[in-house]
């Protein structure tokens, strides 16, 4: 097929060829040992731990913004009560901020367990095919001659180093993903840790804890400033108008 | 003829399954000289439903390398290496 999906083969069978190579030494190819299969599929199944170990991460992470989302909307709350929008608006700010981006994660952890399970499926089909390689192996080496037989079991290695490929692909795929969502998990907790936001001014993590703190022991000086203000002759009520001054705009 | 999946294994299409897929295939082109993404996509994903629906499995100890190697339905076309070639001779779009 020469459309689209040839091209792809292509593509992915010269990567495959790259990949092999690496692992294998072309002229081994024929007697491709146990051992280093075996130790192939090693490295597939530690890939595929450390896959599930990331995600349990992020999981955590998640969960822990999560918290973080709601204490932000208890904060705002109180903020409210005491009179401090501008504090209850930033605190839901923050709050929209970090559930976005935690939803946005939370479906990637989803995609992420699909990848997983393709990934075991992968490591079943590799583990089967080695089995069977072994077998076939022997088998030809006894039924064929020598050049046959090479030429037949190298048929089956090509079958073989295929599916190490494409579960090494898959593998990197995986990997790769976790590694972007483990570093946007991160700096989305390091943003609600040192919450560099501006209506705040230079505070750290717990800027607006400190200002209900603040606020709520009673240190209210702008409000109790306020209460002196009315308590003044000729407070808030009117204190810039001049009974006396220009006509109204009346016609 | 035997087409590999990415991450899902292989199967074995017979050749009425085959030209269905070749068509899909052109289909695909033509999308992504458009600079279709979004049909290109839906386009991928027929292309592996049919292989999965259409296609015998073949058994997980089989050795026998592809033919055709698909990429998974979900893979974007930044993953899969498909370049867009949007149409050069297309006037820019109105907003």
């Amino acid at each position: 097929m020469s459309g689209m999906f040839g091209r792809f083969t292509n593509i992915v069978k010269a990567k495959m060829h790259r990949a092999m190579s690496e692992a294998e030494d072309p002229a081994e190819m024929l007697d491709y040992s146990f051992e280093k299969q075996m130790e192939m599929l090693q490295k597939v199944r530690r890939g595929i731990a450390e896959v599930a170990t990331s995600k349990a991460r992020i999981q955590g992470q998640l969960a822990r913004l999560m918290d973080q989302s709601g204490r932000l909307d208890g904060q705002a709350r109180q903020a409210l009560t005491l009179g401090r929008e501008d504090l209850a608006r930033t605190a839901l700010a923050r709050k929209q901020t970090i559930e976005t981006q935690a939803r946005a994660l939370a479906a990637q952890v989803e995609d992420l367990e699909a990848q997983q399970n393709r990934l075991l499926d992968g490591e079943a089909r590799l583990s089967a095919k080695i089995d069977a390689f072994r077998t076939h192996k022997e088998v030809m080496k006894a039924q064929y001659s020598a050049a046959q037989a090479q030429v037949r079991i190298s048929e089956t290695a090509s079958g073989l180093s295929e599916e190490m490929g494409d579960v090494q692909l898959a593998m990197q795929r995986a990997q790769d993903k976790t590694e972007q969502m483990q570093a946007r998990a991160t700096a989305l907790e390091e943003l609600v840790g040192s919450a560099a936001l501006p209506e705040i001014g230079p505070g750290s993590g717990d800027d607006i804890d400190r200002e209900l703190a603040r606020l709520s022991a009673g240190d209210d000086v702008e409000r109790q400033l306020e209460a002196m203000k009315r308590a003044l002759p000729g407070g808030p009520e009117a204190p810039k108008q001049l009974e006396s001054g220009e006509s109204s705009t009346h016609d | 003829m035997i087409v590999r999946i990415q991450g899902s294994g292989q199967y074995r299409l017979d050749d009425a399954a085959q030209s269905e897929l070749a068509s899909i295939d052109a289909r695909l082109v033509a999308a992504l000289e458009r600079g279709a993404a979004d049909e290109a996509h839906t386009l991928l994903g027929q292309a592996v439903s049919l292989v999965q629906t259409h296609g015998a499995a073949l058994p997980d100890d089989a050795l026998s390398p592809s033919d055709l190697i698909l990429p998974p339905a979900d893979a974007s076309l930044d993953e899969i290496s498909i370049p867009l070639h949007p149409a050069p001779t297309q006037a820019p779009s109105s907003q």
